[in-house]
């Protein structure tokens, strides 16, 4: 139930305060977020110098970093998840309270990064996971885990309290190990392999065509093209929740 | 002498003769910088290097392997002397990448335990009188020895129909 500003802000004037239940509640439930104490690689030192007084993550709330998952209900994923470490990833994150968050941070536990083509690192826990917030960076500095914070508050601000939790209910199938890497490859009710339509073939390509046409397109004519996932370097959002608002550039520059 | 560890390197020429006049039968060949040992005489050169009290390589710095694919594996030891203040001395060997089979140096330094379990892991290379030879970075059951050049890793970018 929406409260007209006009309304709202007259009846301030006279000290009458009026607000929702829903906007009560992830008022606090924004303030007072846990995140799960769990750090895998170089992107913790960075989470821990958020947490630390520079940066000083208690401005937002957050400081209260629990060593138990079931005190916790936000997991930031600091740093490169291998696939021996992903199991225990998802099994942390079941036994988080809900309604419970996910920011991704850093290169690696988006999409691989550096290690994208390693045959022991997982590319991206959103394969098993839900991932709200993704934050670009190797590793993303302090202010810019801060910036991802801001925005899952926006997040959980945006959502009814009821919608959040019936969301987040469920546990996540965790995989496990196989002959080369996890089993299953990724969970489809979370992530599906990228797909792009078939490259057609235009003519049948011969030695005169060949020679005059030069090899255009994002392939150029290497063979067909792959689709690699990225990571969001406009938007940081999870595309499974973007619709709530639109992606927005990237506040401390573009990259 | 600066404070620190500065290690002097030891003339290999010499070391390269000591040894072969401490050891008979055995032949090392100086190739650069690297002696090359033959796969057989590990383990008496090593606790040679070891107990000689001139060399008295009392630390195993390093132990790795190199793939050189069709036909060869290398395993690489590096040696330190902590009492004497000098290496590393590179040494390495020759193996059949078909069967890479060799003496575990764990009873010499206890170190190499896990340098060895590693280089089995990841080269699959056999160590023989290992202590405890499993794999410790891959997961059991995994398959294969990913740092082989001709390793294949899976593609996570295919379509799974498992899940």
């Amino acid at each position: 139930m929406m409260v007209d500003e006009g309304l709202k802000s007259e009846l301030r004037k006279q000290g009458v305060y009026v607000t929702t239940w829903d906007q009560l509640v992830n008022w606090g439930r924004s303030n007072s977020i846990w995140p799960l104490q769990f750090g895998l690689a170089c992107c913790a030192i960075e989470m821990i110098a958020t947490a630390a007084s520079r940066y000083d993550i208690a401005r937002f709330g957050s400081e209260i970093f629990r060593a138990s998952p079931r005190q916790a209900d936000l997991m930031i994923v600091a740093g490169t998840v291998t696939k021996k470490m992903a199991p225990q990833v998802v099994r942390l994150y079941n036994q988080m309270a809900e309604p419970k968050y996910v920011i991704s941070m850093g290169a690696c536990a988006t999409s691989g990064g550096p290690f994208h083509k390693g045959y022991n690192v997982l590319k991206g826990i959103d394969r098993y996971i839900p991932v709200d917030v993704y934050i670009p960076g190797c590793p993303p500095t302090p202010e810019a885990l801060l910036d991802g914070l801001m925005r899952l508050q926006e997040r959980i601000k945006a959502r009814p309290f009821k919608a959040a939790m019936d969301e987040k209910q469920g546990e996540y199938a965790v995989p496990a190990y196989g002959d080369r890497g996890l089993l299953p490859r990724y969970n489809p009710g979370v992530w599906r392999p990228p797909t792009l339509p078939p490259v057609v073939a235009t003519a049948t390509p011969t030695s005169s065509a060949s020679s005059s046409t030069p090899p255009s397109g994002p392939g150029l004519g290497r063979g067909p093209r792959r689709l690699y996932f990225s990571g969001p370097v406009g938007g940081m959002f999870a595309p499974h929740g973007a619709s709530w608002r639109g992606p927005r550039a990237c506040p401390w520059g573009s990259t | 002498m600066p404070v620190g560890l500065h290690l002097m390197r030891p003339a290999l020429e010499g070391l390269k003769s000591a040894v072969e006049g401490g050891l008979p039968g055995v032949t090392l060949q100086l190739e650069g910088s690297v002696l090359m040992v033959e796969a057989k005489d590990v383990p008496r050169v090593c606790r040679f290097l070891k107990d000689t009290p001139a060399y008295e390589m009392d630390y195993l710095a390093n132990l790795t392997a190199i793939d050189y694919p069709p036909d060869t594996l290398e395993v690489v030891y590096h040696l330190c002397s902590m009492r004497q203040k000098h290496g590393p001395v590179a040494l390495r060997v020759k193996l059949p990448r078909a069967n890479p089979v060799i003496a575990s140096v764990t009873p010499i330094w206890r170190g190499a335990e896990f340098q060895e379990r590693e280089v089995y892991d990841l080269f699959g290379v056999i160590f023989e009188g290992h202590p405890d030879l499993r794999r410790i970075l891959m997961w059991e059951g995994f398959k294969g020895h990913p740092m082989r050049k001709d390793y294949v890793p899976e593609d996570q970018d295919a379509p799974d129909e498992r899940a």
